[in-house]
């Protein structure tokens, strides 16, 4: 094993040989026709895989020529207005009115994203019990097994109370409780930091919803008196229905699409 | 009597109907305190009645310090010998007296014996205008958005712009579709009617301004081309100086002012100066103009030669929006709102008696106010949270830098009276402003989004505001309180006026519908 970079080492020291700059041009002068005899040559799978490998990358190529090329030309500035009429006033401001500021960056990865918004989890993989509750043993000799401890995000209202140990068959532990999620408005594509009210519906069982278990497709109720959204009668709407979209007990929060 | 007759008397009287029945009720008061409750008799206090102007009248007298606000009407009108029952507001050191003299002054005044006490009294509009109350039309028709609204000086005629590129003049009576007029090629961002109201102007997101004649919907030139970018604001030149309303200011996006000559159709004057887009410009009653813009700069220019007067600096942000004290009385022009009928005449007077007729109500309105009064005064709102109001005809200083919105000011409006200054900002909230001192007064709170546009009643009692939020909200001034929240537009309402006769309210939003409100 090389124990420094001794080949850039040297060249710093010596310089390169004279021709190498010529060498290095006639390799690369030289590397189609090799490729292209390997291309030729291989069969089977190797064809396969080769062929698919030359085809990104010829794919790829493309791409970055023709950024170059819109880089070199110059392009009409794209009219930012919206579609809709604006009065004098909001002519100016349409980006800062929409939503929240959002940065040049943050706009550029949330189109790589795009594919996300689209999510209202139509399908959603079930859970079973045995993932969502472990098994806890009680007594003296650790012999009754009737205790299940819920291993999944949860929601608690603020009312509960837990009951006393002997009564009580389902512990959800203080540090999977959630009581704020991450809430993207699908239209003004915005996340908020809203206060969840309820969890309307885990789709793998009932008994979820009623222990407040928040997994990825779960329907729960969000504060969104905070984005000032009105209905016609001009009253502000309270309480929506957002769908979850991460695995919050993998994630450590809660990700969820506003359903509109 | 004839209908007119009636309508007439109503407007006026509304105010004064129950005036002889109240002053019985206070002799009966005065008699019963005379006999029954000796305590409160001898809280009594030295008052004595002085003028806006700062002018007293007799001696000072005894007054009950618990009387309310009608009863001391009663009194000033005998003091003073108000025979136009001229209905008054009464403040004391700047404080209004709202429901009685004790609560305004406080307790600690009963020791103070050996001074008087001075209360002020303010004029108040001797019509009212009653409260819009429900929507008695949607009108439909424009394809798109409705960006401006606006009635003609006069309240005869009512003309909306629109994003579908289209002028729509609406007949108020039958409140129905009148005239489409088409001339634009893009979104008619502003409008504004000649002061003698035979004309209106229209501005659009291409840079063209368009004149149209209201009785017959055409154009009456070809379009006023010169502008390489969107018009922001519309003035016209002030009655009172140009008697044929021949003359209109148009500021742009390409930093310039245009001011155009209508009967020769021509630019008359370009203006520039400015180093960005300028957002609005007014056309002062002593013959200047003034200009915002994104610049941070408020400039003064004097319009017969368009030669640059001072330059108002202070904003840290774009200055949005200005308002003139005059404002009001130079829209009006010479239809004075305490004339109006709810049945226009027609205007039969010449360019000239109308012009004499305009420069009455603007000198009776800039001298309102006594020693603050007496000059015109511009306030400028800006993205910066804060308004400035300026003396802008003869001094760079400000009067008053007036802080409390937190986040942009989009609109401000003088009242009528100019004694208030409404301001409407993006934090949700309508601001109140003293408008000779620009004195915080209080804020309206009700709207739960973006508040945009305000406009006033004629007699400054009432307000409207419009908002984001998808409703308008009407507010009573003087109980600086929430009156009623008119909801019914689909989405954001963009443009509110009040017309100046006061009997109707228009607006008109994203949801392409142009709403009429009545009492």
């Amino acid at each position: 094993m090389p124990q420094n970079e001794y080949i850039e080492l040297h060249t710093k020291r010596h310089g390169r040989r004279l021709d190498y700059e010529e060498k290095k041009r006639k390799r690369e002068g030289r590397m189609p026709h090799i490729m292209a005899e390997k291309a030729k040559k291989l069969r089977g799978i190797r064809a396969k895989l080769y062929n698919k490998k030359r085809h990104s990358e010829k794919i790829q190529m493309k791409k970055t020529i023709k950024m170059h090329e819109e880089k070199k030309t110059k392009q009409k500035a794209e009219d930012k207005d919206s579609k809709y009429g604006n009065p004098t006033y909001l002519l100016e401001r349409e980006n800062q009115i929409r939503a929240k500021v959002l940065s040049n960056t943050i706009k550029q990865k949330r189109k790589e994203k795009a594919g996300k918004w689209d999510v209202p989890l139509p399908k959603v993989k079930g859970v079973s019990e045995a993932e969502v509750f472990k098994v806890v043993k009680t007594g003296k000799t650790k012999r009754k097994a009737w205790k299940r401890m819920v291993t999944k995000v949860t929601f608690v209202g603020d009312g509960f109370t837990r009951k006393p140990a002997k009564f009580e068959r389902f512990i959800r532990p203080m540090g999977l409780r959630f009581k704020k999620a991450n809430v993207t408005h699908p239209e003004l594509k915005a996340s908020f930091f809203l206060p969840i009210l309820g969890v309307k519906k885990n789709p793998s069982s009932s008994m979820y919803t009623s222990l407040g278990v928040i997994t990825k497709g779960t329907v729960i109720e969000v504060n969104i008196s905070e984005l000032g959204l009105v209905t016609s009668a001009g009253k502000v709407v309270w309480g929506k229905y957002a769908q979850v979209t991460n695995n919050p007990e993998n994630d450590g929060c809660i990700n969820a699409v506003l359903l509109v | 009597m004839s209908f007119k007759g009636l309508c007439n008397l109503r407007l006026k009287n509304i105010s004064r109907k129950a005036m002889p029945k109240r002053k019985l009720d206070a002799k009966e008061d005065r008699q019963r305190d005379d006999g029954g409750e000796e305590k409160q008799d001898e809280r009594r206090i030295q008052c004595i009645f002085k003028s806006e102007s700062g002018e007293t009248d007799g001696s000072p007298f005894e007054l009950p310090i618990n009387i309310s606000k009608d009863k001391l009407q009663l009194v000033c009108d005998a003091v003073i010998k108000n025979d136009e029952k001229v209905p008054y507001a009464f403040f004391v050191n700047g404080e209004e007296i709202r429901e009685n003299l004790l609560k305004t002054v406080g307790e600690d005044i009963l020791t103070k014996t050996e001074t008087a006490v001075e209360i002020v009294y303010q004029p108040q509009a001797v019509f009212r205008v009653r409260a819009v109350t429900r929507c008695t039309s949607s009108l439909e028709g424009h394809a798109d958005a409705v960006l401006y609204v606006a009635f003609s000086p006069n309240g005869r005629h009512l003309a909306s712009g629109s994003g579908d590129s289209t002028v729509r003049l609406w007949d108020i009576y039958t409140e129905t579709p009148q005239f489409r007029c088409k001339g634009h090629q893009h979104w008619v961002l502003c409008l504004a009617w000649s002061p003698d109201g035979r004309k209106l102007a229209s501005g659009c997101k291409g840079g063209k301004v368009c004149l149209w004649n209201p009785e017959t919907g055409k154009e009456i030139c070809r379009s006023l081309t010169g502008h390489t970018d969107y018009i922001s604001a519309l003035a016209w030149k002030p009655l009172h100086l140009d008697p044929e309303s021949r003359y209109l200011a148009s500021s742009s996006k390409d930093r310039t002012v245009r001011i155009w000559d209508v009967m020769t159709f021509k630019t008359h004057m370009v203006i520039s100066g400015h180093s960005a887009h300028i957002s609005f410009v007014k056309w002062g009653g002593s013959n200047l103009i003034y200009t915002a813009s994104h610049d941070r700069t408020v400039k003064v220019w004097r319009a017969s030669d368009g030669v640059f007067c001072r330059n108002l600096d202070g904003h840290g942000h774009w200055v949005n929006t200005l308002a003139l004290s005059t404002d009001y009385v130079m829209r009006t022009g010479a239809f004075d709102p305490a004339n109006a009928k709810i049945v226009h005449d027609e205007v039969t007077d010449s360019p000239e008696e109308l012009s004499k007729k305009a420069k009455a109500r603007y000198d009776a309105v800039v001298a309102t106010g006594g020693e603050n009064g007496g000059f015109e005064r511009l306030v400028s709102g800006s993205d910066d949270a804060t308004m400035y109001l300026w003396r802008p005809e003869d001094s760079k200083k400000a009067i008053a830098r007036m802080t409390g919105h937190q986040k942009p000011v989009n609109e401000v409006k003088f009242s009528p009276d100019t004694r208030i200054i409404a301001s409407a900002s993006f934090d949700k909230f309508v601001k109140l402003w003293d408008g000779f001192t620009g004195k915080f007064i209080t804020t309206l709170r009700g709207h739960v989004n973006m508040v945009y546009q305000v406009s006033w009643s004629a007699d400054s009692r009432l307000l409207v505001s419009s908002s984001k939020d998808s409703t308008l909200k009407v507010w009573k001034v003087e109980a600086r309180e929430l009156m009623l929240d008119l909801p019914g537009h689909a989405d954001e309402v963009f443009a509110v006026d009040w017309s100046p006769d006061g009997q109707r309210v228009v607006s008109g939003g994203k949801d392409k519908v142009l709403k009429i409100w009545r009492s």
